[in-house]
């Protein structure tokens, strides 16, 4: 039975990067992003003590990639295999659907560990970019920020009515959570109140907790208790209101 | 041996709406169980209470003396089902897929013997299956468990005429080595063929059960006889014979209807006034028009 579940796992994670979503737009595209961000000289000017806007971009593109994953390719494929069918035949098996959600959740964490671990090497090793100075301050934001994300895209799935739903209110959320995260205009570089704003959204919490580790500290906890909240409550609701059919 | 499978007064609704008044029926061991009728009868509803897919509102269910809700696991390692509307993601790959299921199973069934039965590409995506390898790809995943019951429900719904008597023979096959079969289908001729009893449902009630040919007996379905006559023929002559109900004229044919004895009946008449029947054609009352008798809704 055990043997289902990592088979399960595996295959999903299959789906995953046959799908292209997860490779093409999770992956590939964040990582482009930093190459182009890393070529220009401007960006790799210090802007404060010991960090170029560059610098900043690093842990912004991480969480594009956690956000595509957990926005995007979870609530399509979840949502797809609830329309199609699939769900339903998984309740008819000894398996039953919950493993697939647990598979889905699994293999995205994994394409999202994986990603990690190339941007980080691709901006060090391309770009001279230090690492994260307290790397496991750095795990633990990564962590809490991947769980807040896919609670979030797992509620997404559990209420919206079909495939396309998904899709549009996964991109919906997207944009507005990338936002705040500081990917069009630096969380320090924004008005007081959107700054205060983006403290309580899951991407901004991610990216303060990212700020903390790569400048050396254990993340302070106001993001983390916002993340481990973000994680708990959608998890909760979305197990509570799972729409199997 | 007591029966696989004993639905007993089984009662649900959606809402206010009633899907299964009071269905009951039992189906024995190694037996191929039809359950037939007119769409929106109840059909897939009852069979999903079999399956454990959903909570009946009346009546008792019990599947290899297990209770579908409550012993659900069990159910699923020993009940093997084809969904009417089932599906895979369309990307994985028909070998991949039953794998995957078979691995879900205490003792599958060799995956690759399954797939060359059913004749099946290994290396095909889902998505790019025609729709008679997607039923054949749905009937494998049935059966890669090495189930005691299978449920197939509109088994050769969509297939081509070849298609649809290539499954039947799988089918048999299937019954052949010993699983009990439960078949849902609004086709006669594959009740017909395929089924040892039937349950007639409609409007989530039972009419009758009994086998296929029990069946078109009971609705007592009149028979169609149409020949052209080598001479020239009183109509009078055949229309005063017992059992027949009418005698048209389609052009040059004479078309007798009446009970199952009228065409030795008019042979016979025929015969002894030198006659012969040219281009002989005899409608037999088959389950089709046994079913829409006995599903015709006011009945007389």
């Amino acid at each position: 039975m055990t043997g289902a579940t990592w088979r399960l796992i595996a295959v999903e994670g299959k789906l995953a990067l046959r799908d292209k979503v997860a490779p093409i737009w999770g992956v590939a595209c964040p990582l482009v992003v930093l190459v182009i961000l890393g070529s220009i000289p401007a960006l790799r000017e210090p802007i404060t003590a010991d960090l170029t806007i560059f610098d900043v971009y690093v842990p912004v593109l991480i969480l594009f990639n956690i956000a595509i994953l957990a926005m995007t390719a979870l609530p399509t494929t979840l949502a797809g295999y609830r329309e199609n069918g699939v769900l339903r035949r998984m309740r008819t098996t000894p398996v039953g659907p919950v493993r697939v959600l647990a598979a889905q959740l699994a293999a995205n964490f994994a394409i999202a560990l994986v990603a990690m671990a190339l941007f980080l090497l691709v901006a060090a090793l391309g770009f001279g970019v230090d690492p994260p100075r307290h790397p496991l301050g750095f795990a633990v934001a990564w962590l809490l920020a991947t769980a807040a994300l896919l609670s979030i895209g797992l509620l997404v799935t559990a209420l919206v009515p079909s495939r396309a739903a998904a899709t549009a209110i996964g991109t919906l959320l997207f944009f507005p959570m990338m936002f705040f995260a500081g990917l069009w205009v630096p969380i320090a570089q924004m008005p007081p109140l959107l700054q205060d704003i983006s403290a309580y959204t899951p991407l901004g919490a991610g990216m303060a907790a990212f700020q903390d580790a790569y400048l050396g500290g254990f993340p302070s906890w106001p993001p983390l208790v916002i993340l481990v909240a973000y994680a708990a409550v959608c998890a909760a609701v979305a197990v509570r209101w799972f729409r199997w059919e | 041996m007591p029966p696989v499978i004993e639905v007993t007064s089984l009662h649900k609704r959606y809402g206010d709406k009633v899907a299964v008044d009071d269905v009951s029926f039992t189906v024995e061991q190694g037996e191929i169980f039809g359950i037939l009728g007119p769409n929106g009868a109840g059909k897939t509803t009852t069979v999903e209470c079999v399956e454990g897919l959903r909570t009946p509102d009346g009546g008792t269910v019990s599947v290899l003396g297990l209770d579908p809700l409550r012993d659900h696991l069990e159910l699923t390692r020993r009940l093997g089902v084809q969904l009417q509307a089932g599906s895979l993601p369309e990307s994985l790959r028909v070998g991949e897929a039953l794998e995957l299921y078979g691995s879900f199973y205490p003792d599958p069934a060799d995956w690759r013997v399954l797939l060359d039965d059913l004749g099946l590409p290994a290396k095909a995506t889902y998505a790019a299956l025609s729709g008679g390898q997607k039923q054949r790809l749905s009937i494998a995943l049935a059966l890669i468990g090495n189930p005691d019951i299978a449920v197939l429900d509109e088994l050769t719904t969509g297939l081509d005429p070849q298609a649809r008597r290539d499954t039947w023979a799988l089918i048999e096959g299937v019954r052949a080595r010993g699983v009990t079969i439960v078949l849902v289908t609004h086709f006669m001729e594959e009740a017909e063929r395929l089924c040892d009893r039937v349950a007639l449902i409609d409007a989530g009630r039972v009419v009758l059960i009994d086998t296929p040919a029990g069946l078109a007996d009971r609705a007592q379905v009149e028979q169609r006889m149409q020949f052209r006559p080598s001479r020239p023929l009183d109509d009078a002559l055949l229309a005063g014979l017992p059992g027949v109900t009418g005698v048209t004229r389609r052009g040059e044919f004479v078309v007798v209807t009446g009970d199952d004895t009228v065409v030795n009946a008019v042979m016979a008449v025929l015969a002894r006034n030198q006659i012969t029947a040219e281009r002989l054609r005899v409608e037999q009352a088959g389950l089709e028009a046994a079913f829409v008798q006995l599903t015709r809704k006011d009945p007389k």
